[in-house]
């Protein structure tokens, strides 16, 4: 398609393409390199540094690295992605997939609509349906289990989040694993079966082997969109203490409720350079995955 | 393939199990998935119960329950000074937002399917790179500091060019691929007839191409619509400020949460997106919308 069927020619080409351009260099790309050099200032968002923001070099780096809050929300968002994207919603999302995957009829329907449901809805809205389903009072689950009073956000605030983000993002990894379940070929699972195998077998030797690429584009998409979420800011927003300050929540906290710019700043540089590592992983495996191909 | 074989076909399931111990764990095994497809709806559904059942109950309460049918509650969303203008801010963002995105994209996706130019497809996977690394989560700083400097603070107009810039490059890369799969040689006959490259655009290519302009179209509304963080760091004046932003600060600010307006409104301000993700997925299965949803 290299044949410029239009006439368009270089120039005009080049004119179709620039407002584009513009705006994703505007917006995207030099807000990105600004977090780093805002990094580098002591910038604030009221006083006397909103006016006259020095340079103070590493020091808001070094300050972060060094401190406590920052070393928790660390940790905190560790627990997050591995808690609520790596086990919850890749192996449910799995799971799903392989029990729905040759079932017709209505259960298949309404469990994949119920599961998109809870990924589709603004997230303003399924943080409310959170905090009622919660509620220390009048909430839902302590009346199914005859809990009253007991105060889930406020005594298991990062539990309380991490099911939240399963049951909010389990839909991508049950759509990716269905598919992916389709192109194994149930020949081998028949032969499997015959052999004798258990389900657990099945699984290790026929069907991991022929949707590794697929768990591991799963596991990435999953781990960087779950490490960028801002939803749970709208159900805890980091409360209660700090308890589940993850470092989208701790950022805003930081920068923008507290107007310390320059360090939120400096730790927005961390998540940028953590989302590029990511970013990397997942290009060098589609990259492998189409040399495998062609080769 | 032995996939239609009718032998190893009749015999799934059927096997009868030859010892004690299989038949144990054939039988756990049944009841566990059993009891599985029971809990697992059961645990989706839980929370979304009460969005199906507050808005239309007399007296609605955290609780979900069974309701006392009225319609009431969407009356106080005309009382309410914020509920519906929000949800007209939405509109215009999601709108703005969409307009620029497919007129910008299917320019340059076109212009890049058509001129060999160097370094085009490494290009795109850069973009496509940046726009899943800088979120507005990583970026919320500077955004917000360029959103200052240029004037953009409580307008829509910064809204709509902050979510743009993040929705772009998917755009363009879904829209390229559209374009590589259309035929030139209508473009080559309108050329020899002397049409200009615009009007060859205008008349040709965008009629060809108008269903991926209407999927990036309704997946840039969908996902604006949805945004929260731009918009609300972005707005001050709640005048302005969309569904989203209006809703948190329905259940955040001031003393006890009116639930039959937060009821009422969640229900109106979600329906628009389960309406155009069912428009979409229809259309282009579920894939489309997984791949590239941020």
């Amino acid at each position: 398609m290299n044949t410029d069927a239009a006439g368009l020619g270089r120039g005009r080409a080049a004119g179709f393409v620039l407002p584009a351009m513009v705006l994703i260099g505007v917006f995207l790309v030099f807000p990105a390199l600004w977090t780093i050099y805002l990094g580098l200032t002591d910038y604030r968002l009221t006083g006397l540094a909103a006016a006259n923001p020095r340079v103070v070099g590493a020091d808001n780096y070094t300050a972060a690295l060094g401190d406590e809050r920052f070393h928790r929300s660390l940790w905190l968002t560790v627990q997050y992605v591995l808690g609520s994207a790596v086990l919850g919603q890749a192996v449910l999302g799995f799971t799903i997939a392989w029990m729905l995957r040759d079932r017709p009829g209505p259960v298949k329907r309404i469990t994949e609509a119920l599961v998109l449901l809870a990924w589709i809805l603004p997230s303003s809205v399924v943080a409310f349906l959170w905090i009622a389903l919660l509620d220390r009072d009048e909430g839902t689950l302590n009346a199914l289990l005859h809990t009253p009073g007991f105060a889930w956000l406020l005594d298991y605030p990062m539990p309380s989040i991490i099911v939240f983000n399963v049951w909010r993002g389990t839909a991508f990894s049950m759509m990716l694993y269905g598919a992916a379940l389709e192109n194994v070929p149930p020949s081998q699972l028949e032969t499997a079966r015959l052999a004798g195998a258990s389900t657990l077998q099945q699984l290790r030797d026929v069907v991991f082997p022929a949707i590794k690429g697929h768990v591991l584009t799963n596991l990435l998409l999953i781990s960087l969109w779950t490490f960028n979420d801002f939803t749970t800011f709208q159900i805890t927003a980091g409360g209660p203490e700090g308890r589940s300050e993850i470092l989208p929540v701790y950022i805003y906290n930081v920068a923008l409720r507290d107007g310390q710019l320059g360090f939120g700043a400096a730790i927005s540089s961390v998540v940028l350079l953590i989302n590029l590592v990511f970013a990397f992983a997942y290009l060098r495996l589609l990259r492998g995955r189409r040399e495998a191909v062609t080769s | 393939m032995i996939r239609g074989d009718p032998v190893i076909r009749g015999d799934r399931g059927t096997r009868p199990p030859s010892t004690g111990r299989d038949y144990t764990r054939h039988a756990l095994g049944t009841i566990g998935r059993a009891t599985l497809l029971a809990v697992l709806p059961a645990f989706f559904a839980l929370p979304l119960l009460w969005l199906a059942s507050a808005p239309f109950d007399a007296h609605p309460s955290i609780t979900t329950s069974v309701p006392e049918f009225t319609l009431a509650n969407f009356r106080s969303l005309l009382e309410n000074p914020y509920a519906l203008s929000s949800l007209r801010n939405s509109l215009i963002q999601a709108g703005g937002s969409a307009a620029i995105v497919v007129v910008l994209a299917a320019l340059a996706a076109y212009a890049l399917s058509r001129v060999r130019v160097p370094g085009r497809d490494a290009l795109l996977y850069v973009l496509l790179l940046l726009s899943s690394v800088v979120t507005g989560t990583a970026a919320m700083v500077p955004l917000f500091e360029l959103a200052t400097r240029l004037n953009l603070i409580d307008t829509h107009l910064g809204v709509i060019l902050t979510l743009s810039g993040g929705l772009l490059p998917a755009a363009i890369f879904i829209l390229k691929d559209f374009m590589d799969g259309t035929p030139t040689s209508y473009e080559e006959s309108a050329r020899v007839f002397g049409a200009s490259p615009l009007q060859i655009l205008g008349h040709i290519v965008i009629p060809l191409v108008r269903p991926g302009l209407a999927t990036i179209a309704v997946w840039a509304v969908a996902n604006v619509w949805g945004s929260f963080l731009q918009p609300f760091i972005l707005l001050r004046d709640p005048g302005k400020a969309p569904g989203a932003v209006i809703l948190y600060t329905l259940y955040t600010e001031g003393g006890a949460p009116r639930l039959d307006l937060i009821s009422a409104f969640s229900l109106l301000y979600s329906l628009p997106v389960v309406v155009m993700y069912v428009f979409v997925s229809r259309r282009y299965g579920f894939r489309f919308h997984g791949g590239i949803k941020r």
